[in-house]
């Protein structure tokens, strides 16, 4: 984005209380972490607003500056927590060396639209600092478990090794654990027996319901509709014992294919959902005309309906497989422990040891999403630019 | 056509399913379902008594169900849907006593179903007292007591229960398991009852009132725990000073996992672990589980359980034959909850108690946690 906006310096009265602000912020964080949020918050106000100052109105020199506030912070971390608090010290100087003069040169203002009130322009910072912090909320909860899963220690606990980042306080052995680990190993199994099933059934069984739904001639149409996605809307626990009981009658509680069309009926919503929305969108007439030209609906089907609702499909069965792949309640009923599937062994792992194996798996799992999602979005650019759409 | 493939495949699998589910009929099963709590635990049990005998029946096949928790409630629904899994199951005394009351867990014959001792000593006469019930089979004697971070207590350690009870001494959070059980007991202690009046004065409301009354005094510093694993977290975490769990975590914290935390056991409450076999197994998988039991708590099999965790066996003909930790090296024996040095003011587990008030008590335990 090119400069909009002419810039100028920024008098002291206003950007070293904002700073400060940012440093007393920051000295929540720090103050409470060691004890007192409330030293803290006065500590950072003053020696970031201090900081401000003489960056800004006694060194001038911008270069020098802000590689002095670096090391300077880097310094007195060093001096006060070792490795971590000078991680921490880098980071810091750099921020509030940036901050600093971003604001004191008026660089804030060059970026957005000239007519913008001061209101507006606070807005604009203000809405993508709330933007960022939610997505920090969000991604830290599964941040925080991949350095844990590293712990050389069987506890959930990051050791002062870890903090020093000491090479001793980090180890592989959860990793081993999960790996060599005949309990894990056959839970990872059964969830990847179990899970494709699941999908296959959901996707042909909720595909072909999806469309006898859409036709205008079903009798009961949203009755059946109703009926078939109950089990998104029941409570799982309810679904689930109600499985229990009628499963063990017939037969099936305790097998395979028990727990696999548990969690097909369970995919089976999903799929319905996806599959009616982009059904929505489909041009009747285009099963008319491929019946005009002699195809048996089978073929109709599969060569014309299909692909055009393949999107839908594939979404609906990705959730499916989700679903059965993250399911729990039910398959502790409904399975037993020849069925044990990954999640029901992160369950009671999480119950009976707090062992950091499950950390470990986390992470594996983690990683393994953030293939897969790229994948398919990389897969999904390639066809739209071969189909000549450019990305969105 | 494809279609048509897949749903023909599908009811193929169904019928295959089924079929698979009808066979197994030989004399003795080829598969086991055992029960028990996961962690150190179930591994020692895997270690002292599965893994040799499956070495001795190759063509078995066991599985481990980490139910124990909620076997009460699963067994009662497994035998209302007429279809009982698991073969053996491990529970704890009082859990053995309602299921037996409820007929869910077979009587055992313990001349007949168990082995003797080497000595010639019948199994009745070894497991003594702690047959507490008819359908229990008991394996280890455990207890319930409290741990505490060697670093955060100064100079004076804490040596009595009631230091517990005294958050001046001891600032900080600890850790109690939510439940009235044990609570009330220790509570009772440290307001002035004495020891052996403890279970009088508790079957009275103003009792139960004191109690309450004086875990209200340290409710605002206390981590309520619910799984075993809660303490040794919160311990290695110092989120809390003590904290009560079973001996065997704690144990684990100390020797295995090396962390600064030590034992308090004074008032530690002893209860029995053991087996049950639930009722109406089918004649071949009940002539399995009978072998495997027979196997499982003879004498031997429960002292080289303690080489693995620090819960003492059951049978006195074990308990000389107690040895040095499979991997640490070290002498188990001291850190047995029945040592002498150990068990100088312990509790048991007053089976009959509970039975008659727990649902009264943990009904006003709740309320009080409620408020």
């Amino acid at each position: 984005m090119v400069a909009l906006t002419p810039i100028s310096r920024k008098p002291v009265g206003f950007y070293v209380p904002v700073v400060a602000a940012a440093g007393a912020f920051a000295g929540l964080f720090v103050g409470t972490a060691q004890g007192s949020g409330l030293l803290g918050i006065v500590i950072g106000a003053l020696t970031m607003g201090a900081l401000a100052f003489i960056l800004t109105q006694l060194i001038k020199n911008e270069t020098i500056a802000r590689w002095g506030s670096v090391i300077l912070l880097a310094v007195i971390g060093f001096i006060l927590g070792g490795v971590p608090m000078l991680v921490l010290g880098v980071i810091f100087g750099w921020f509030f060396g940036w901050f600093s003069f971003w604001l004191y040169e008026g660089r804030y203002r060059a970026k957005v639209a000239p007519y913008l009130t001061p209101g507006q322009v606070l807005w604009h910072f203000a809405f993508r600092i709330i933007c960022g912090a939610i997505l920090v909320f969000l991604i830290t909860p599964i941040l925080v478990v991949m350095p844990l899963s590293f712990n050389a220690e069987n506890f959930f606990t990051f050791t002062p090794e870890m903090l020093r980042f000491d090479p001793e306080g980090y180890s592989l052995r959860h990793y081993k654990d999960f790996f060599n680990s005949s309990a894990w190993q056959g839970a990872v199994w059964n969830s990847v027996k179990i899970a494709p099933a699941a999908t296959l059934l959901s996707v042909s069984f909720g595909t072909l319901a999806a469309i006898g739904l859409s036709q205008q001639h079903v009798p009961f149409r949203r009755a059946i509709m109703a009926i078939l996605i109950s089990p998104m809307i029941v409570p799982l626990i309810i679904s689930a014992a109600g499985m229990y009981f009628f499963y063990s009658r017939v037969g099936l509680q305790g097998t395979y294919v028990g727990v696999v069309l548990a969690h097909a009926a369970l995919g089976i919503p999903f799929v319905i959902i996806t599959v009616t929305a982009t059904l929505v969108g489909f041009d009747r007439s285009l099963t008319r005309a491929a019946a005009n030209m002699g195809a048996n609906p089978v073929t109709t089907f599969f060569r014309v309906q299909m692909p055009l609702i393949l999107p839908g499909v594939i979404s609906g069965g990705l959730f499916a497989f989700i679903t059965s792949f993250d399911e729990v309640v039910v398959v502790l009923f409904v399975g037993s422990a020849g069925q044990k599937t990954l999640p029901w062994q992160m369950f009671t792992g999480l119950r009976e040891q707090i062992s950091p194996t499950i950390l470990a798996v986390a992470t594996i799992l983690v990683v393994i999403s953030i293939c897969l999602l790229t994948v398919v979005e990389l897969l999904r650019r390639r066809s739209e630019r071969l189909r000549g759409m450019s990305p969105g | 056509m494809k279609f048509t493939t897949t749903l023909l495949a599908s009811s193929a699998i169904i019928g295959a399913g089924t079929l698979a589910f009808a066979d197994a009929h030989a004399d003795m099963a080829k598969e086991m379902t055992l029960v028990s709590w996961g962690g150190a635990y179930q591994a020692s049990q895997d270690k002292a008594y599965l893994q040799p005998y499956l070495e001795m029946h190759p063509e078995i096949s066991a599985v481990w169900d980490e139910s124990s928790n909620e076997a009460v409630a699963k067994l009662r629904a497994m035998n209302e849907a007429g279809n009982v899994t698991w073969d053996l199951v491990d529970v704890v005394a009082a859990d053995a006593i309602r299921l037996c009351d409820e007929g869910l867990a077979m009587e055992i014959d313990a001349e007949e179903m168990l082995a003797e001792a080497p000595d010639g000593t019948s199994a009745e006469d070894d497991f003594g007292d702690l047959l507490v019930s008819d359908c229990f089979i008991p394996q280890i004697v455990y207890s319930t007591t409290f741990g505490y971070r060697t670093d955060m207590v100064g100079d004076t350690p804490p040596t009595k229960i009631c230091d517990v009870f005294d958050t001046e001494a001891y600032p900080g959070k600890r850790a109690l398991e939510k439940r009235p059980i044990n609570n009330m007991e220790w509570a009772l202690l440290c307001d002035g009852v004495a020891k052996d009046e403890v279970y009088d004065v508790l079957a009275t409301p103003e009792g139960q009132e004191k109690a309450l009354a004086k875990l209200d005094t340290i409710k605002d510093d206390v981590i309520w725990w619910s799984a075993g694993a809660d303490t040794p977290q919160l311990l290695a975490d110092g989120e809390v000073v003590m904290g009560s769990t079973y001996n065997g975590r704690l144990f684990s914290v100390i020797e295995e996992q090396d962390q600064p935390v030590a034992m308090l056991w004074d008032a530690q409450v002893f209860d029995l672990d053991g087996w049950i076999i639930p009722a109406g197994l089918p004649d071949d998988r009940l002539a399995r589980v009978k072998d495997f039991v027979k196997f499982a708590t003879d004498t031997q099999r429960l002292a080289d359980q303690s080489q693995y965790i620090s819960y003492g066996p059951a049978r006195l003909s074990s308990a000389p034959m107690v040895g040095k930790h499979a991997e640490l090296g070290i002498d188990m024996a001291p850190h047995m909850p029945t040592d002498p040095a150990n068990a100088k003011n312990t509790f048991l587990y007053n089976y009959e108690f509970w039975a008659d008030y727990r649902d009264d008590i943990d009904a006003k335990f709740q309320a009080w946690l409620a408020q």
